[in-house]
């Protein structure tokens, strides 16, 4: 499927990430926007609410983002592509909510530029700390889906692909930008409509009788329906069977909470979006996300210059983690250099899946507020590839 | 169908509630002498006699006893999270505004953990009936203190009598700006009744609280008695007062109860405002969705 | 010029952060460069002085931040005290004549002045001082093309001003060959 033309500015753009992404929003076909103010996401909900009255779009700015988060997902169930938009603290007051949508495989995106934390923080400075948060804020097990854009191109495409990843695996999907990005400003060009793919939500069509609203199909995801088509679905936060009533049963919490996390698990070759440079014949692989795959890269090119052999992978699907990617290339390297603007967050997830490798595995951490100066990673670089 | 065809060969004649109901999911979880089963009743008997289309009808829940209320209807039904029932019904008729929403759920969960999207709904006119079953306490969780529970009746967090005092619930939706307000005990069935196919056939934010015992938490630990005995409590101590000033309607522990339909007014819909507004701002460049220009074209002149 | 790490400095209203916008956007948009800004946010947007920075280049940008402004415009005397020591080597300054006194001007540096209010004030809107320095810089600077700068202002200027707005590019352009002359 395509874009519908309506919303869609073909042509170049100079504008920011924020704005990017609220362009993104609209080319992926979503047309109900809940949000709340704040620091340094508002701009997204701002170009939001400007442009969907021309757009057959329903914005509304809501009292919390408690509020927000779970108005998006009686807007999903109302047949609407949603998503709600917060940073740093909204992002943890929306953690219920992320669950309930996991739980209830309501599809929408919540985007949250990161900001220095935790609390209050540094409302105008970039962070990346929301990482751990993004993939187990919400109590329980479940699975989601996180993209990390390291321009306003990718906020852009990034967004499209986020929705299409919800509508695809019924799932949450969290765009994770940052500060640094939101607020840059660079060329974005959008396609033409008919270039963007767009993928929608399978829906059943079936009789009545026959329906069972999570009933799954082989990919384990279950087709959904909306209210209003007369099946009358019911839809619970509480542990269900497949027709959707309330379960108890440890039957159906193994079943249900197994095929909520492994519909993410086993489909997460076919999810995991990461690029690769020279990590082939590299001593010590560079792994970054987000504003940080472009901070790292005058250390890697001064290195290069040097005649060391280092690669970078740059994650733009951060969960599902690439784990198997990780794995191989642990037992051909020297060395992991992962800096991150937190105190070491998706090192853990290198470190895990470099396992009992050989390969080191450093953190370059940052406490937030700014991105890495690149003589810092540099000196990681060097570092890694000692003994 | 399996499962519901084992009512087909019944002996005794089929409830006539049957079709709004998930039989399949009854029994249902609420004690004996509990009032919320009353009030669903009351609220089935009043949709099958109203003129929503009930295809097009939606029932959003909170948490708590009377949260599950939207487990056992026989409509699209939501049960979402502790607080959030308000919003999510937001989202839905906004998607949608030919769906007719309608929240169900008790006074600790629309009051205290959602009572800022509850003041905000009524102060938007957000366009949904919101039935509130008012036991005075929270039954799910074991009988704790709740926005409601009247001065000196004890709970297990106000173990030696409240001190807090209770929300008048009519006066806070009516100041906020609600269309509709009245309030109903579970004794008033027939009032009840047709308070409810009133409310659902109003557009805007309307209200209804319902007090309805809880003899297993609340009763019981005030030495009120069984469920029936609230129920004549109800019927001994309430006064009929259509109209009444609002403010007026407090609730003291076990004292007179002013019921009634208290507000009856028309405000513009929250989705209507917004077509308005955004129709003249921009005249034909305005491009509202599609579910909304078809809401607008079969529902207003 | 392979690449251009610009600093804009100024003090709140005199459209720092738009200047740096028609540069980038007339590099990147209507020219077939690349460019990165970066807008200073919080207090610093709020309040009365404000900076925006911008790389233009000719390959794709990588590290979004700038290290040494090579060419720094400067519109007002805090600016000039705050940013004008950053300035690399050899860079290039502009700035307004008469809103900044360059005391003590580091002699590594090529320096151009402009008396953009005075030539705006001529033009009837002091409002588009920034452009005339825009227009200015286009002509002494070779960071962006002339015909995509006047691109760049009359996309990014509210409509109806794009005449008075091309007016002031011109005047700034014409003051800045007159120099280089």
């Amino acid at each position: 499927m395509h874009a519908d033309p309506i919303g869609v500015l073909t042509g170049p753009h100079f504008i920011d990430g924020d704005h990017a992404c609220s362009e993104g929003a609209i080319s992926a076909g979503c047309r109900f926007v809940a949000g709340y103010p704040i620091t340094p996401s508002t701009e997204i909900v701002e170009r939001i609410a400007d442009r969907f009255p021309l757009v057959g779009g329903i914005f509304i700015q809501m009292e919390d983002e408690l509020a927000s988060s779970i108005a998006i997902q009686g807007a999903a169930w109302g047949g609407k592509k949603a998503m709600t938009v917060t940073s740093g603290p909204g992002f943890s007051l929306m953690m219920e909510h992320i669950g309930y949508a996991a739980m209830t495989e309501t599809p929408c995106v919540f985007v949250d530029v990161q900001r220095a934390g935790p609390s209050t923080g540094l409302p105008t400075m970039p962070a990346q700390g929301d990482m751990m948060q993004a993939r187990w804020g919400s109590h329980g097990d479940y699975g989601i889906i996180a993209l990390s854009p390291n321009s306003p191109q990718e906020c852009y495409d990034l967004t499209i692909k986020a929705f299409n990843l919800s509508e695809k695996y019924r799932v949450p999907v969290l765009l994770m930008m940052d500060e640094c990005v939101g607020h840059m400003i660079e060329r974005v060009v959008i396609p033409k409509a008919e270039d963007i793919e767009i993928f929608e939500r399978r829906s059943f069509s079936g009789a009545r009788e026959d329906f069972l609203l999570y009933q799954a199909d082989a990919d384990l995801v279950p087709p959904m329906a909306k209210a209003g088509e007369g099946y009358h679905i019911h839809v619970t936060g509480l542990t269900h069977d497949e027709r959707g009533y309330p379960n108890m049963s440890l039957a159906a919490q193994g079943r249900l909470i197994n095929r909520l996390t492994d519909k993410i698990r086993l489909n997460a070759d076919a999810i995991a979006d990461y690029r690769e440079d020279g990590v082939e014949q590299a001593d010590a692989v560079v792994v970054t996300y987000g504003i940080t795959s472009r901070t790292v890269l005058p250390a890697v090119e001064q290195a290069r210059k040097e005649g060391k052999k280092i690669g970078h992978l740059r994650m733009i699907t951060t969960w599902p983690f690439p784990e198997k990617r990780i794995r191989e290339l642990a037992s051909k390297v020297k060395s992991f250099v992962v800096p991150e603007i937190n105190l070491g967050q998706m090192v853990l997830e290198v470190e895990r899946a470099a396992g009992r490798s050989k390969a080191r595995v450093l953190s370059v951490p940052h406490a937030g507020g700014s991105v890495h100066d690149p003589k810092e990673i540099y000196a990681a670089i060097m570092e890694s590839l000692k003994g | 169908m399996g499962e519901v065809q084992l009512f087909d060969d019944r002996a005794v004649p089929a409830n006539p509630a049957e079709d709004l109901l998930r039989i399949d999911r009854i029994p249902h979880i609420w004690c004996p002498g509990c009032g919320i089963g009353t009030t669903v009743n009351c609220f089935v008997r009043a949709l099958e006699t109203s003129t929503l289309d009930l295809q097009k009808t939606a029932i959003v829940s909170g948490i708590g006893c009377t949260g599950r209320v939207a487990g056992y209807i026989n409509l699209d039904s939501f049960h979402t999270t502790h607080g959030r029932a308000i919003p999510f019904a937001t989202g839905l008729k906004l998607a949608n505004p030919e769906l007719k929403v309608i929240v169900y759920s008790g006074d600790g969960d629309l009051t205290a953990i959602g009572g800022n999207h509850f003041i905000h709904a009524a102060r938007r006119n957000a366009d949904m009936t919101v039935i509130l079953v008012n036991n005075m306490i929270y039954g799910m969780t074991g009988g704790q203190a709740a926005p409601t529970t009247p001065l000196t009746a004890t709970a297990s967090t106000m173990p030696y009598g409240n001190y807090e005092e209770p929300f008048n619930l009519p006066f806070l939706a009516d100041s906020c700006g609600a269309v509709y307000v009245a309030r109903w005990t579970a004794f008033h069935v027939r009032h009840l009744t047709k308070a409810i196919k009133e409310a659902v056939q109003k557009k805007g934010f309307s209200f209804i609280e319902i007090l309805a015992p809880c003899p297993t938490l609340y009763s019981r630990r005030n030495k009120l008695g069984d469920g029936m005995e609230q129920m004549q409590f109800y019927r001994d101590n309430s006064e009929i007062k259509h109209g009444a000033d609002t403010k007026s309607v407090g609730l003291d522990f076990q004292g007179r109860i002013i019921v009634g339909k208290f507000v009856d007014r028309e405000r513009k819909p929250f989705q209507e405002a917004m077509f308005d507004h955004l129709n003249k701002h921009f005249g034909n460049l305005y491009v509202p969705s599609e579910e909304l220009r078809s809401y607008n074209a079969k529902n207003r002149n | 010029m392979p690449k251009t790490e610009i600093k804009i400095g100024g003090f709140g209203g005199q459209g720092v952060i738009l200047s740096g916008y028609i540069l980038g956007r007339a590099a990147s948009i209507f020219d077939t460069k690349y460019a990165t800004m970066i807008q200073a946010f919080g207090p610093e947007a709020r309040g009365s002085s404000c900076s925006a920075q911008l790389i233009v280049s000719d390959e794709a940008i990588t590290y979004p931040y700038i290290t040494a402004p090579n060419l720094m415009i400067i519109m007002s005397q805090e600016a000039y005290t705050k940013y004008s020591p950053e300035l690399a080597q050899g860079g290039t300054l502009i700035t307004e004549e008469e809103l900044v006194v360059t005391h003590n001007l580091r002699k590594d540096i090529i320096h151009y002045s402009i008396p953009a209010t005075r030539f705006a004030e001529e033009l009837g809107k002091r409002i588009v001082v920034n452009i005339i320095i825009i227009g200015f810089t286009a002509a002494l600077s070779g960071v962006v093309n002339a015909d995509a700068a006047r691109e760049a202002v009359k996309a990014s200027v509210p409509q109806g001003t794009e005449d008075l707005n091309l007016k002031a590019f011109q005047k700034g352009y014409d003051y800045g060959l007159s120099l280089r002359s």
